[in-house]
């Protein structure tokens, strides 16, 4: 009720009347639009639920919602440290902090990931904020890499999971910081800077501390949180409609076994903190299969792949990805060739 | 989306993220270790619109002041219109950074977490998903209950692992949906949990002896039976799947919490 009772008055503050009724054609009324929205599912919810009482439209909200209500804590908590680090966090920080030669800051800001403890949800708009306070992109996305997979958490549920392998946690650590400083040094050879999203923060020129920082985690969860949708709705899908059984024959062949896990911790997009569990399921394949798996997964999946693309913009994602895909996969194979 | 509307998705973000912790909803969908952080990140995105809208209040009655004072020195002084169009101009280009699209998608979690509140996985996603029973790294001493009371991944684990050492000659009681394979054996099953519902998988136990007539796939039973040591192959990914001999099957509400947690401990 509420949004409705604002709608006149902010119509009334416009002091200019021919922009604000540009403005309006333009982008419609957002709160009205939001709560005709609202009604209108409210209204038609027994219509829907109908719709979705079907056994795989049932298992696809469940995943839906499980994978929102899972990572929407990480995101918040990867925000507000984003907003923290944007608002009370000098830029100067950074220049003392890490070595001023980007080929050394790479692995420097790659070990630093172990410090930030929570899933891949969290790492996105921190390494975003981290850019914008002028560090080196390429250190930015080592940390973007190395932080979700290399965490104290993530690193205690794999030696859970895998009791009998303790191996797998040291080939997880060593070919995820292999990965994150590649990449990095990579980006320093090859990437060029207007791939990145221009920063689409408004300035925080003039505005109380206060005030830059709740706006910045609004804006960060507005923006994220839609490219999250995306990728929850990705995952669900694939996790509700693909068919488990063709992973038995991928299992059988070696070269193929890497390559089906690989892929299918991108459709998969689960939580960092939870995938060593899953590949310790998958006991059908090889270890060097299920560590390529726990490498890939946290580095890039359908769900950071929207997040990339909304945070840096999809020109960026869209060759950052393959990328990384790439050079995990073929790290975790050399990796387990000689750890595993 | 303006920033109203954005504070009003906020708050119902958090809203709806306080009200799944507070009740027990969040346990079909994640961990029960996650209850704090969820609460926490409710708050916080409820904080974050109340911010939202009293910034933008006090934006509004900046900008309400200052063109009064440019209203009073546009009597006095002609000079001041140029100054007014130039601060209209501004504060227009301000409204005019809106959030992309995207972000009204964030209604869809909303309006499934409110009105649709969808079920814990049941029997359609474990009869897809192969066993993921491990082995149990220790078989603790069991109580001299009778019946005794074991959670379906237990009794599994015991069953496959330890040949069923600890169970002979004991009355079990389990605890399980029901769930029927393609070709029509009824499985008891629980969803065993790591973070969220994405990562859940079943835990099967196959039923023989006095199965109830109907079969309703889905329905909690609680299962009192012996241990047998027949087993079967799980038909997606070969797994083992133990067999337990049923004497009474009686329909139960279901638990709390759906999910089994004993692998997060």
């Amino acid at each position: 009720m509420a949004i409705t009772k604002t709608v006149p008055q902010r119509t009334d503050d416009r002091s200019d009347p021919a922009s604000s009724v540009e403005a309006e054609g333009r982008h419609l009324n957002s709160p009205l639009l939001l709560t005709m929205l609202m009604l209108v599912l409210v209204l038609l919810q027994s219509p829907i639920r109908r719709a979705l009482a079907a056994p795989v439209m049932q298992s696809w909200t469940t995943v839906f919602v499980a994978v929102m209500v899972q990572a929407l804590p990480f995101l918040v908590l990867g925000v507000l440290l984003s907003a923290a680090i944007a608002v009370f966090v000098p830029p100067s920080f950074f220049a003392r902090a890490l070595p001023s030669r980007p080929a050394l800051a790479v692995p420097v800001a790659s070990a630093a990931g172990a410090v930030l403890p929570g899933c891949e949800c969290a790492s996105v708009p921190v390494a975003g904020a981290l850019v914008r306070r002028g560090v080196t992109p390429a250190a930015a996305l080592a940390f973007l890499l190395s932080a979700p997979a290399i965490n104290p958490i993530v690193l205690t549920a794999t030696a859970v999971a895998f009791p009998g392998d303790p191996e797998m946690v040291l080939a997880r650590l060593v070919a995820s910081l292999l990965v994150a400083c590649a990449m990095g040094w990579l980006w320093l050879r090859l990437g060029r800077t207007d791939w990145l999203k221009p920063p689409s923060h408004p300035s925080h020129d003039g505005q109380s501390r206060g005030e830059a920082f709740w706006g910045s985690v609004r804006h960060d969860v507005m923006h994220a949180g839609g490219f999250l949708v995306v990728g929850a709705m990705a995952a669900a899908t694939l996790k509700a409609v693909a068919p488990e059984s063709w992973l038995r024959t991928a299992a059988e062949n070696p070269v193929l076994a890497v390559l089906a896990l690989a892929i299918l911790a991108v459709v998969l997009s689960i939580c960092s903190e939870a995938d060593a569990f899953v590949a310790a399921s998958l006991s059908q394949f090889s270890l060097t299969a299920r560590l390529t798996f726990l490498v890939v997964g946290p580095m890039i999946d359908l769900k950071l792949f929207a997040m990339q693309a909304g945070t840096f913009g999809r020109a960026f994602a869209l060759r950052f990805a393959p990328a990384t895909f790439a050079l995990a996969v073929l790290v975790s194979v050399l990796t387990g060739a000689v750890i595993l | 989306m303006n920033r109203q509307a954005q504070a009003a998705v906020l708050f119902l973000l958090g809203a709806s993220l306080l009200h799944a912790a507070t009740t027990d909803l969040y346990l079909r969908y994640v961990k029960q270790g996650l209850r704090p952080l969820v609460l926490v990140s409710g708050a916080v995105l409820i904080a974050a619109a109340v911010a939202t809208v009293w910034y933008e209040r006090q934006r509004t009655r900046a900008q309400k002041q200052r063109e009064a004072d440019q209203d009073v020195r546009h009597d006095a002084d002609q000079d001041s219109g140029r100054d007014a169009h130039t601060h209209a101009g501004a504060d227009a280009h301000a409204h005019t950074h809106r959030e992309p699209r995207v972000s009204w998608l964030l209604v869809l979690p909303l309006f499934a977490l409110i009105l649709v509140a969808p079920p814990a996985l049941g029997s359609y996603s474990a009869t897809r998903t192969g066993t993921a029973l491990q082995e149990p790294l220790a078989y603790p001493s069991l109580p001299a209950a009778d019946p005794l009371r074991l959670s379906v991944v237990d009794y599994a684990g015991r069953a496959v692992y330890d040949h069923g050492r600890t169970l002979h000659d004991r009355r079990v009681q389990l605890t399980g949906f029901l769930a029927l394979d393609r070709d029509g054996t009824p499985y008891l099953v629980r969803m065993a949990l790591n973070c969220c519902a994405a990562d859940a998988q079943p835990v099967k136990v196959a039923l023989t002896g006095r199965i109830p007539p109907v079969l309703q796939p889905d329905t909690w039973l609680q299962i009192t039976g012996t241990y047998t040591p027949r087993r079967a192959k799980d038909p997606v990914n070969g797994g083992p799947i133990p067999f337990i001999e049923v004497t009474e099957a009686k329909p139960v509400a279901e638990p709390t919490d759906p999910y089994d947690e004993s692998w997060n401990n």
